[in-house]
């Protein structure tokens, strides 16, 4: 059953690529690398079972975390042009 | 190898889960808007982590020895999975709110007015 999922999460995966290669815009690049990371802390998580060593969900954890930051990052920086201060743009909001 | 009830229930929500990551992933390729596809990107990391995880908790006690390594196993589990239920709407508002201001309308089914430019 974890072979499944884990076939399941790779084709997915093949299928997120295809869009972060193609989108048109920035935007659904990023979407699309988001979900992959997403979908790379699934893989890792099931890889951990298969294996028969849950410890790895202590790296699927840290991937987790990563994706989100770096997520939020890349967004701030195609929206500002910069990860500082925005003090050249009009409105200060956050993101 | 006889199936109990767990097991059975277990695997129905591992396989769940991962049908639902792959509809997700399969919206993000079809769909034809940006704020659509983000629409499709959620169920992966509502439902599609959410019934995964719930059975891979179940699994957990199934495979390890000791209760005490199975509860350890179930609250990592249960964290990526806040966790990502926390911060997956949080980057999609960002990034919608990044897309809007970069000049990316919503898809709506409006005729275009004439001569409009939008």
């Amino acid at each position: 059953m974890f072979e499944f999922a884990a076939a399941l999460t790779l084709v997915s995966m093949a299928l997120v690529l295809f869009r972060a290669v193609k989108g048109p815009t920035v935007y659904d690049r990023i979407l699309a690398v988001n979900t992959f990371g997403t979908f790379s802390v699934i893989l890792i998580a099931l890889f951990g079972f298969l294996d028969g060593r849950p410890e790895f969900l202590d790296i699927a954890m840290v991937y987790a975390l990563i994706n989100f930051v770096a997520t939020i990052a890349v967004t701030k920086f195609i929206k500002f042009a910069r990860l500082g201060r925005t003090s050249n743009v009009e409105e200060v909001d956050d993101i | 190898m006889s199936m109990s009830a767990l097991d059975i229930t277990s695997w129905a929500l591992i396989g769940s889960g991962a049908i639902f990551c792959l509809i997700g992933a399969f919206g993000l390729v079809r769909l034809p808007d940006l704020f659509s596809r983000m629409h499709a990107g959620s169920i992966i990391e509502t439902l599609g982590i959410l019934l995964l995880f719930s059975g891979l908790a179940i699994q957990a006690f199934e495979l390890l020895p000791s209760t005490k390594a199975a509860l350890l196993v179930c609250g990592k589990l249960l964290l990526i999975a806040l966790f990502l239920f926390i911060t997956n709407p949080t980057t999609t508002h960002a990034l919608a709110q990044a897309a809007l201001w970069g000049g990316i309308n919503p898809k709506t089914g409006r005729r275009k007015k004439r001569g409009g430019s939008s």
